[in-house]
């Protein structure tokens, strides 16, 4: 990867953590309201996957989504003003945290309901299937989303009808408090897969250039190969489950342990000491990002609420 | 003008909009080398292969969210439900997923599929396989909800149906496919949203559609041997639902009945009754009556069965009650 390809997803995962922590100040005054999953501790997984695509792959997420919005290349300006409920945000205000999209960016949502945005992925490699070309799908999804039906009825859709989707589960240990051990058969999700004969493979995801790598990879073969494959990316979120989260679950020390491997650390040691960039440099990208999070914060603070009028705008499409 | 039944009006839908435009396909269960389980598709996965008539798994949240997904994308998917009690299985992507896809994400998504389901009793299918849940549909803004009760409506809304960039629930029943009645030669499209009046009268307004349309016309003919003129709307699409004939009708007879498959108590007759006091209070000359299905999990035996349906002898008798 050339230095500017690394500086950029640098910037990308600063901007994600540092976008999220004022998003949090936002939601403690009280100007962000509803539920807000911050994914905070997860960045390096979207930021290497996302990297690895195309632009004329999809992505497709759960509630978790601010960071993929951003690795998608929606402006921070639109996420904080869709977190701001402004007419301005991409879904205008009218989707929330949870939901946030762009048709532009190739990026479908942004979806609360756990699970069931994969028989929508499937969906959506039907529909690039149905049109004979080649685009992946990439499906991310929590470990929690793993014990539904519908994960189920998605992959062997996927496997049976011979879909192009890369389906990414991001096993941060815990659905909402419930850790993997007591709520999922086995603790390598990526196992599901072989029920399936669908390939699989288990990466560590706390570091942005192992899960690119690993993404690549795995893109490809469900291009060249016209099959799915299950990518689980072993990662951890350092926030709660959402802003409510009373934590009792787990142990300060837990969170403490992972944070020694923080992916923005990893990656910022990694840059220094490649000599790809000085310190110098990445706190002059950290000064920056800052300086876009105060313009999307302005934006959205100083942005429209939506019309009266919007409350019944676009309920069909004529 | 020429006589066809409900089965052949659908199939020539289908087969016409197939035609028309390539990115129409068909998925469901059984839709393709079975032909149909009401053999609805027969002969279409000749006609067009696999790839547009696909079978699917047993999976109804596969079959309705692939759907979304393929229609987000672009495509036209018709994904069919054997019967719309399998809906249930696939409840989150009917209301809580595709109605809300357009408006949730601010008009960015668009979700141009029609799910075809059959529904209704009368065919000793016992309490999971004879339901009529058509109001619980009707219930979610963003979806469309259709239900027509002849050949030439099933034909023309279909079609409209299949060309709408919305999400649309498209029911039929279960014993109405050999149903006949004239359809136009020429190609025509029926607009979804638009209640008709089937049956002209002046005593008296029957509000209803789909099984309850073949019900009440039976009806009426028997009211008309008593001297009653009864004034027959189609409703034809239960949401967005159009009450202007409804209000016009009743203007007129200021006397309504609604009769309804459904069972009684929060369904399309509560609703259409709320909108006549609602809208057209002064014009009430006698309380409205709901014919519908008796409050019980529809029975495996013919006669209880048959009990529990609203029948032909009901809607007269809630009619002479509405005229007493």
């Amino acid at each position: 990867m050339k230095k500017e390809q690394l500086l950029d997803l640098y910037h990308q995962m600063v901007l994600i953590r540092r976008v999220e922590e004022r998003g949090a100040e936002l939601y403690q005054a009280g100007k962000i309201g509803g539920f807000m999953h911050l994914y905070i501790g997860q960045e390096a997984v979207s930021t290497g996957l996302i990297a690895a695509r195309e632009p004329r792959d999809r992505v497709i997420t759960a509630y978790r989504d601010h960071g993929v919005a951003i690795n998608c290349g929606i402006p921070a300006d639109q996420v904080m003003a869709e977190l701001l409920g402004k007419a301005t945000g991409m879904s205008k205000g009218k989707g929330g945290s949870m939901h946030m999209a762009s048709v532009e960016k190739n990026m479908w949502g942004g979806h609360a309901i756990v699970g069931g945005h994969l028989p929508i992925a499937a969906g959506l490699a039907l529909g690039d299937q149905y049109a004979k070309n080649d685009n992946v799908t990439i499906c991310m999804f929590g470990d929690g989303a793993t014990n539904i039906g519908y994960f189920h009825e998605a992959l062997n859709l996927a496997k049976t009808w011979g879909l192009r989707v890369l389906w990414v589960c991001e096993n941060n240990v815990y659905g909402m408090g419930t850790s993997v051990e007591r709520a999922s058969a086995v603790s390598e999700i990526r196992q599901k897969a072989e029920g399936y004969a669908m390939k699989n493979s288990r990466v560590e995801g706390m570091d942005v250039l192992k899960v690119y790598e690993a993404a690549k990879e795995a893109i490809e073969y469900v291009r060249t190969e016209s099959q799915p494959y299950l990518f689980e990316v072993t990662t951890y979120r350092y926030r709660g489950h959402s802003m409510g989260d009373p934590e009792r679950y787990r142990k300060q020390e837990e969170v403490k342990k992972w944070q020694e491997s923080d992916p923005i650390g990893i990656f910022r040691k990694h840059l220094t000491e490649k000599k790809t960039a000085t310190a110098k440099a990445l706190d002059e990208i950290d000064a920056s990002v800052e300086e876009e999070v105060n313009k999307a914060v302005e934006f959205a603070e100083s942005s429209p609420e939506p019309a009266m009028e919007d409350l019944f705008t676009d309920i069909y499409t004529e | 003008m020429a006589k066809i039944t409900m089965r052949e009006a659908i199939s020539q839908a289908l087969m016409e909009e197939m035609d028309r435009d390539p990115a129409v396909f068909i998925m469901g269960e059984e839709v393709g080398l079975w032909g149909g389980t009401y053999a609805v598709t027969k002969g279409f996965y000749d006609k067009y292969g696999p790839d547009r008539v696909k079978d699917t798994p047993i999976a109804e949240n596969a079959i309705i969210g692939g759907a979304i997904g393929a229609a987000m994308v672009g495509q036209r998917p018709i994904a069919e439900l054997m019967t719309i009690n399998f809906a249930f299985s696939a409840m989150d992507y009917i209301i809580n997923q595709a109605p809300k896809l357009h408006y949730m994400f601010g008009g960015q998504f668009r979700v141009p599929m029609v799910i075809r389901a059959v529904g209704g009793g009368g065919r000793q299918l016992g309490a999971t396989h004879s339901q009529t849940p058509d109001a619980i549909f009707a219930h979610f803004p963003g979806l469309k909800v259709v239900s027509p009760g002849t050949p030439e409506d099933a034909k023309g809304l279909l079609k409209s149906a299949i060309r709408s960039d919305d999400p649309i629930l498209f029911i039929e029943h279960a014993t109405m496919y050999q149903v006949r009645g004239d359809v136009p030669d020429e190609e025509y499209l029926i607009p979804i949203g638009k209640s008709k009046v089937q049956r002209e009268g002046k005593d008296v307004t029957i509000v209803t559609y789909c099984k309850g349309l073949e019900l009440s016309m039976k009806a009426a003919d028997e009211l008309a041997n008593d001297g009653i003129e009864a004034e027959i709307v189609d409703l034809r699409t239960l949401r967005p639902l159009d009450m202007e004939p409804v209000l016009e009708s009743f203007k007129k007879t200021n006397r309504a009945i609604v009769v309804e498959e459904g069972w009684k108590s929060y369904g399309v007759g509560s609703e259409i009754v709320s909108r006549i006091y609602e809208e057209a209070f002064d014009y009430v000359d006698a309380p409205i009556i709901r014919v519908a299905q008796k409050e019980v999990p529809l029975p495996y035996n013919r006669t209880l069965e048959q009990a529990a349906l609203p029948q032909v002898p009901d809607i007269v008798a809630a009619v002479k009650e509405v005229l007493k």
